[in-house]
């Protein structure tokens, strides 16, 4: 039967044309765009009306408006900053050693039959103790300074970046391994053009994992023994009573634990760019 | 016999012909055994014996199990042989040799090179002149009609012009033989039929030597100049068979009786079992 014609008149053009949303469609549209900022400010007021109401002590939990005062006064008190870059640089420290370290053993254990039978059995039993439990230890053997803080930043994020490095490198599609072999790569071009690409992605998970840990690890040891650092300054916030001085550490932390991410992250996508999802 | 082709100063046609007398590919008595610790041995390739002039499109197709596909990892280096001669343009195969080029069923391009740079792997891998084989790479971009694509990622593509890039990537070398390992499996049907036109073309245009391995034994009569029937249990030619129909050859010819007569002698040695086309 032929293909015969409706009797409502169709206009071609308008038809091809995007339909224009409507009022309620952009007004939803708006919402969803900026719905992130409306949590977030009505997380503030229901905070802020919330501890009022609730008559709730100072001392136990400030309003947002008495963080924000404890957040100026330590900002404005040259102290914090010492405190604040004896942190930042154990973290870095003990990232940086950290990753390295891993590369290098993973890369090892991952390539070499024997290094992985040798040592994998240790490494994973290794995994499964509490680090955290080891820093009177370290203070003991490295002291009260900045050295028993890098340690402990790097045993910390240590575990979590070898395994993906380990994971990562195994990882490689045996296919491309297959392909690289037929054209007549060698292992170490093998590695080089395959293996250690198809890591990326794991390595750059791990390091995201690592940050954080190294940032714990250097909080964690500062509270058990150490002159400076943001771990010290919130015993001391803690001893005074100061609790929105101390939600004013905690918030630096988690900035400094943002921007740690965020850093990994656009690394991630210039290195590893065609694992990112869409 | 192809098309005489007189448009031949092509700079594919790096590889001169050995002298007659001696086949650019020769298998003597192959056999290959895979042992196992817990079972019987497995008798995979049963005194394997043929040759191939330079120039060839040969085709091997058999049932599951026949052994095609170890056959042709022997021949790429990728497996050793338990005994007998492999030989290609007269270098005895003990390991992958620089002289292969490979297309597998998956395009297997690495993801975070664009399309020349995973086109280029053959090169860069054997250390061979950049210059001159960049040019190659873009020639042989402009022979599949993948003009405008080189600086993309394989996943901007589709599956049959990601095959097109392997394609590439395995001629950018002037290999020796081209093997193909069920290429076109993984593409729908049409497209499938288009890349086998393509295919033909782009040997017509550069004298390259080829070794097809596929499940369809219609793809086999269709493309190649003989085809080597292998059947199971263990690996053993069954036949081979010259295809004299005439070429150029289009898609018609093959529902034509010549090609009937093929398919239905080759098909004779498939038991129920398999899956035929």
């Amino acid at each position: 039967m032929k293909n015969s014609k409706s009797t409502i008149p169709v206009n071609k053009e308008s038809l091809l044309k995007p339909k224009e949303r409507t009022l309620a469609e952009r007004v939803m549209d708006v919402f969803r765009s900026w719905s992130v900022v409306f949590v977030g400010v009505a997380g503030l007021f229901v905070w802020h009306f919330g501890v009022i109401f609730s008559g709730i002590q100072n001392y136990i939990l400030p309003g947002p408006l008495d963080v924000f005062e404890g957040l100026k006064i330590q900002l404005q008190d040259s102290l914090f900053y010492s405190h604040l870059w004896v942190t930042t640089q154990e973290s870095l420290a003990g990232f940086f050693i950290a990753s390295v370290i891993a590369m290098v053993l993973g890369t090892a254990v991952s390539q070499i039959r024997i290094v992985e039978k040798a040592f994998m059995p240790y490494i994973a039993a290794i995994q499964t103790v509490p680090k955290v439990a080891l820093a009177p230890l370290f203070v003991i053997w490295f002291g009260y300074g900045i050295s028993s803080k890098i340690v402990m930043a790097s045993v910390i994020s240590f575990f979590p970046i070898l395994i993906n490095v380990i994971e990562g490198l195994n990882s490689a599609d045996s296919e491309r391994v297959r392909m690289l072999t037929v054209f007549g790569a060698s292992k170490g071009q093998i590695f080089r053009k395959v293996k250690f690409p198809s890591a990326l992605p794991f390595i750059f998970a791990g390091l995201d994992i690592g940050v954080i840990f190294a940032i714990l690890g250097s909080v964690v040891g500062e509270f058990l023994g150490a002159q400076r650092g943001l771990g010290v300054l919130l015993i001391q916030t803690q001893y005074n009573f100061d609790i929105p001085g101390m939600f004013a550490v905690l918030i630096v932390l988690s900035l400094m634990g943002l921007i740690g991410h965020t850093v990994i992250v656009l690394l991630k996508r210039k290195f590893a760019f065609w694992s990112m999802a869409q | 016999m192809k098309s005489d082709s007189s448009k031949n100063d092509r700079s594919f046609d790096l590889i001169q012909g050995t002298s007659s007398g001696v086949p650019w590919i020769s298998i003597e008595g192959l056999n290959k055994v895979y042992f196992s610790k817990k079972s019987e041995p497995t008798h995979a390739l049963s005194d394997i014996n043929f040759s191939i002039k330079q120039g060839e499109f040969i085709s091997i197709v058999g049932p599951s199990g026949c052994g095609k596909t170890t056959l042709l990892n022997i021949l790429a280096g990728l497996l050793p042989k338990t005994s007998g001669s492999a030989k290609i343009a007269g270098q005895e195969v003990l390991e992958p040799l620089k002289k292969v080029g490979m297309v597998f069923q998956a395009p297997t391009l690495l993801p975070w090179r664009t399309i020349r740079e995973n086109i280029m792997i053959p090169a860069e891998v054997q250390k061979l002149d950049k210059e001159s084989h960049l040019q190659r790479a873009d020639e042989l971009i402009t022979l599949v009609g993948l003009n405008g694509f080189e600086n993309k990622y394989p996943n901007e593509l589709s599956g049959g012009m990601q095959q097109r890039a392997g394609i590439c990537r395995a001629l950018v070398h002037s290999p020796a033989v081209l093997l193909m390992d069920e290429p076109f499996g993984a593409l729908d049907a049409m497209t499938r039929e288009y890349m086998n036109l393509e295919l033909i073309r782009i040997w017509q245009e550069s004298n390259q030597t080829i070794i097809f391995v596929t499940h369809s034994i219609s793809e086999a009569v269709f493309l190649s100049d003989r085809v080597i029937v292998l059947s199971p249990r263990p690996g053993r030619i069954a036949e081979i068979l010259d295809i004299e129909i005439p070429r150029t050859r289009d898609l018609a010819i093959m529902t034509s009786d010549q090609a009937g007569v093929y398919v239905k002698r080759i098909r004779k040695y498939f038991n129920t079992t398999s899956v035929i086309e």
